[in-house]
């Protein structure tokens, strides 16, 4: 796929439509007196995918979690489907098709993967076996071994029962806080691509990394925060060209080694 | 490679897993580990050279960490023997294996949240007279030794862009923070051999490329590294040698344009795509629509069975 096509496919935002999920001047943060988030402005059109990148305390996960009402939203405010839902708890959003797999401990460890599945869908058993079919055609592991412990799972496993676990609601909005953390390099690749599809199946998606390079080829646009605010803005290819983004955040050491592998291995 | 026999500067004889070096600093033999059914970790041979930079790489549930448990006395081998600098190791508690030189990080931090970022750093360092309850109550003793490290760790944490943070609680860190604050303190006791599980997991890009830079002034100044990690670039670009563990064996090792090139690695460990663009991957062909429509057809069908 070139760049053109990228470009024109199905994410890029129109000036008719309606963002699905936007927050607006939003301030947040832990520790009274100390905001985390100041003034932060993101937003995503339907089935986009969204990368947030930055440096290290600069929001991006505190983001995630002010969207998803597990900190404490002290300005600003954040619509879904032209509603406001700031300050509202997760169960609620979750009935509103908004759905988050957290950074680490995402997993029952005591639960089997489908009992892990089935607390994904407590608000609505009755479809449990229409959406455990869906999940399991998408991740096929997992239906062949339903019986088994989450907490025996290697960190790639886990992280597919936690994704798994996240569409078993059907979300619009699937909020992912650092997807390849701690993974192999196949592995990364893998859940990369995996949630490129489930994002080109129609979920808007809205992804923390710090794995830049790969974040930034898959998704439409990016964000890049710094200090609590959103810095930079551009589609993924836009960003990894950009000198300033590269000088604050990127770096040049991923693009320096390839350089160096490719002449080296042309020598040879 | 059949025919040929491949050597290395930091190598005897022929590169290859479990092969000895010229000046190895741990040498481990034997070293098994297992957790109920699993062999986690077994090791039957390996040496990490001195004063380079180590990689151990490998896929998730290779046992890397167990074995770095396993060497610096966080856990006990089933069996194995293995020393650091010549002295024995095996069943050495971990505070004793810290004093010898050979300090180690933590993939999921353990910072001590309510001191602050300094007090964090300023516990690292060694030999501090105002360790011991009666030189702790005359001043003068300690001051000079304290001023010392005080100054050696906000040196550190400007470098690891900590500073501003210095009177901070740990505990108000963000991830990427901690992980840094926690390779910093581990540099403060100047230690012979450092190991560092995933170092740079959460740390960003721009930061990672300066902290290198420092980590290899710290091997030029004698300092051995081994370390975790897997972003392939840092291992390329940093290390003198890599070695691969799978299913708790050492299946490779080499330096890294060797072991990065080879199939059986790649094929398991990096995949075929690692270094092309995930962009030009994407495919028409999309599991999740198949998936949906899969899904669909099977609702359809049951509903028709009722």
């Amino acid at each position: 796929m070139t760049d053109t096509s990228t470009a024109t496919s199905a994410g890029s935002p129109t000036e008719t439509r309606e963002p699905v999920l936007y927050s607006t001047d939003l301030v947040a943060g832990y520790i009274p007196g100390v905001n985390i988030l100041n003034g932060c402005n993101i937003e995503a059109y339907p089935g986009e995918l969204i990368g947030i990148i930055g440096p290290n305390g600069a929001g991006k996960s505190t983001f995630l979690k002010a969207v998803f009402g597990q900190v404490k939203v002290r300005g600003g405010s954040i619509h879904l489907k032209g509603e406001d839902i700031t300050g509202l708890k997760a169960d609620k959003l979750v009935a509103k098709g908004v759905a988050m797999v957290p950074q680490n401990n995402n997993v029952f460890p005591t639960l089997s993967i489908e009992e892990n599945l089935e607390m994904g869908l407590f608000q609505r058993p009755k479809v449990f076996a229409e959406r455990f079919d869906f999940v399991t055609t998408l991740f096929p592991e997992l239906g062949s071994r339903r019986r088994q412990r989450a907490g025996s799972l290697s960190g790639g496993e886990r992280q597919m029962v936690a994704m798994a676990r996240a569409l078993m609601m059907d979300p619009s909005v699937l909020l992912l806080d650092e997807p390849s953390a701690g993974l192999s390099p196949v592995r990364q690749d893998e859940t990369f691509l995996r949630v490129h599809q489930i994002n080109r199946a129609g979920v808007s998606v809205i992804m923390v990394e710090q794995n830049a390079r790969r974040c930034l080829q898959i998704c439409d646009r990016a964000y890049v925060l710094d200090q609590g605010k959103d810095a930079y803005t551009g589609t993924g290819r836009e960003l990894l060209k950009d000198p300033k983004v590269t000088e604050l955040y990127l770096g040049t050491l991923a693009a320096d080694v390839d350089a160096k592998t490719k002449a080296d291995r042309e020598a040879l | 490679m059949s025919d040929t026999i491949v050597t290395h500067p930091l190598v005897i004889g022929e590169v290859g897993p479990g092969c000895k070096k010229v000046d190895p600093i741990v040498v481990a033999d034997g070293v098994t580990r297992t957790f109920g059914g699993l062999k986690a970790v077994d090791v039957a041979h390996v040496e990490i050279p001195r004063g380079a930079i180590t990689a151990l790489i490998g896929p998730n549930g290779a046992g890397k960490t167990t074995f770095f448990n396993l060497l610096t006395g966080f856990d006990k081998p089933n069996t194995g023997e293995w020393s650091f600098e010549g002295h024995s190791l095996a069943r050495v508690p971990a505070f004793k294996v810290a004093r010898k030189g050979m300090i180690r990080t933590f993939q999921l931090t353990k910072s001590l949240g309510r001191l602050t970022v300094l007090q964090n750093m300023l516990l690292g360092a060694t030999k501090q007279p105002g360790e011991n309850i009666f030189t702790a109550l005359i001043k003068p003793l300690w001051r000079t030794r304290e001023t010392e490290i005080t100054a050696k760790a906000e040196d550190l944490l400007a470098r690891f862009k900590l500073d501003t943070k210095s009177e901070d609680y740990a505990a108000s860190l963000s991830g990427g923070q901690r992980k840094l604050l926690e390779m910093a303190r581990a540099l403060m006791s100047d230690p012979v051999l450092v190991m560092l599980d995933e170092p740079m997991a959460g740390v960003n890009p721009a930061l990672t490329q300066s902290l290198l830079g420092h980590i290899k002034e710290l091997k030029s100044e004698g300092m051995s590294v081994l370390f975790v990690e897997h972003d392939m670039h840092m291992v390329r670009h940093i290390s003198d040698w890599v070695i691969v563990m799978a299913e708790g064996k050492v299946v490779a090792e080499g330096p890294p344009e060797t072991v990065m090139s080879d199939p059986a690695v790649i094929d398991a460990y990096l995949g075929a795509h690692h270094d092309t663009d995930l962009g030009d991957m994407m495919e028409d062909k999309n599991p999740v629509l198949e998936a949906q429509e899969a899904a669909a057809t099977t609702a359809a069908q049951r509903e028709g069975g009722h």
